[in-house]
């Protein structure tokens, strides 16, 4: 599962619909792999505004990268800056949490994720 | 040809050998492929887009939208959703590029408002209409799944989702549930009332009636080679003169004759000419 689907991903658990705290899903005893992807300047572009940033800082950090700076990059940034593309593109779409579990901060309900699916199947009483 | 649908739930039906079955045979490779294709083209994404693939089984529809070249508005980066760890199992060894999630559909769609660009479902949601169980109705779940969808779906995102009804109540249900979550709807038939006619069900968010992009369900088909788009919205009108309908299949070839007689170049009538376009919302 991509740092990117991470930054999208909240509980499914019906009483965690209304709470802030039900995003993002906090990684836990995960487990990274890097796939080599083919740079996607325009998809990087087009998802930017829509990343959550603060929930990517705290994602990146709970995953064990250094902090990344306080303010997004704009679109500006990354077509002119390559190294910024560069490491956006790595962070996003190349590391991969492949196992592990994903943790409400809500609820506390454990995604688990197994060969880099996440399992979201849940007991019929939460939904 | 009897409906697994009906009997069974999709986990139990796809399983470790079905799954290998479904995705080995070339035949089903591409009428997946082609569905997915025409579900593309009527998305008519512009550029590299972040889409989830609802009931994505092994990747068989999700490959297609990694592979739209740059010249044609891609690749695409997605997300699929699945209730079979078989099917999940299989595309994890053909090593699809897009994300993977096991969950069922009628649980929700579990990410945050405005997440992605489009969303495409292909030969899955009908599996929606049967799980009777004690907890569970197909009402409940089609409206869990299209309230969800809606609302990881961002303005002016749209979903298109081929699908297989039983029947005509059972296409009326889906579509209807579609509508109170809030979807502008249009439902489309390639080569209708034969045996392999294939469902689109059009969906659009933001549903405003004055238009603006992809919130009007017209726009969708407008345009397109042979579309007859018929505007419900324009009610009454002056329609009925019992003539062949200005865009019709027939109409269309009769024109095709009356250009061909002025000794103009047309295109040659084929199975796509005229098709039918149904938009009942
Ligand atoms: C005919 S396959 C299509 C798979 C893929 N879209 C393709 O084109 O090859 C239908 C898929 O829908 C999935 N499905 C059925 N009900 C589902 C549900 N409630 N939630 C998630 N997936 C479901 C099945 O597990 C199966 O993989």
């Amino acid at each position: 599962m991509k740092v990117l689907t991470l930054n999208f991903l909240t509980c499914a658990v019906k009483m965690c619909k209304a709470s802030n705290d039900s995003f993002p899903l906090h990684p836990k005893d995960a487990e990274l792999a890097k796939d080599d992807v083919e740079i996607n300047l325009q998809l990087l572009v087009n998802v930017l505004p829509r990343i959550d940033w603060t929930a990517l800082r705290t994602t990146s950090t709970e995953l064990g990268f250094p902090e990344l700076p306080e303010q997004p990059p704009t679109a500006e940034d990354l077509t002119s800056d390559e190294k910024m593309l560069q490491d956006l593109h790595t962070l996003l779409l190349e590391t991969q949490m492949i196992e592990g579990k994903l943790v409400c901060g809500h609820c506390g309900h454990e995604y688990a994720v197994r060969e880099g699916i996440a399992n979201f199947l849940l007991p019929s009483h939460l939904v | 040809m009897s409906r697994p649908e009906d009997t069974l739930s999709a986990d139990v039906h796809y399983d470790d050998v079905e799954a290998r079955k479904y995705t080995t045979s070339s035949r089903i490779k591409n009428i997946q492929a082609s569905m997915t294709q025409r579900a593309l083209e009527l998305l008519d994404l512009q550029s590299p887009s972040f889409i989830l693939d609802v009931g994505c089984g092994s990747g068989l529809s999700g490959e297609i939208l990694s592979d739209v070249p740059e010249d044609e508005g891609g690749p695409h980066v997605w997300v699929g959703m699945d209730i079979s760890a078989s099917m999940l199992d299989v595309a994890l060894q053909r090593d699809v590029e897009g994300d993977l999630m096991l969950a069922d559909i009628g649980q929700g769609v579990p990410f945050r408002a405005g997440s992605f660009d489009a969303a495409i479902s292909i030969s899955a949601i009908q599996w929606l209409c049967n799980a009777e169980s004690s907890e569970t109705s197909p009402a409940g779940r089609l409206s869990r799944f299209f309230n969800g969808l809606y609302a990881s779906l961002k303005r002016g995102g749209r979903a298109v989702c081929q699908f297989y009804p039983k029947n005509d109540v059972q296409k009326k249900m889906i579509t209807s549930a579609a509508v109170k979550a809030g979807f502008s709807a249009g439902l489309l038939e390639d080569d209708p009332e034969t045996k392999s006619v294939k469902v689109y069900l059009v969906l659009t968010v933001g549903g405003s009636t004055t238009g603006g992009n992809g919130g009007d369900i017209t726009n969708v088909v407008e345009g397109m080679d042979g579309v007859d788009v018929v505007d419900l919205r324009k009610k009454g009108g002056k329609s009925g003169k019992g003539e062949i309908k200005k865009g019709s299949k027939a109409w269309i070839i009769n024109k095709k004759e009356q250009m061909e007689r002025k000794g103009k170049i047309v295109r040659a009538t084929s199975k796509y000419t005229g098709r039918k376009r149904r938009i009942q919302f």
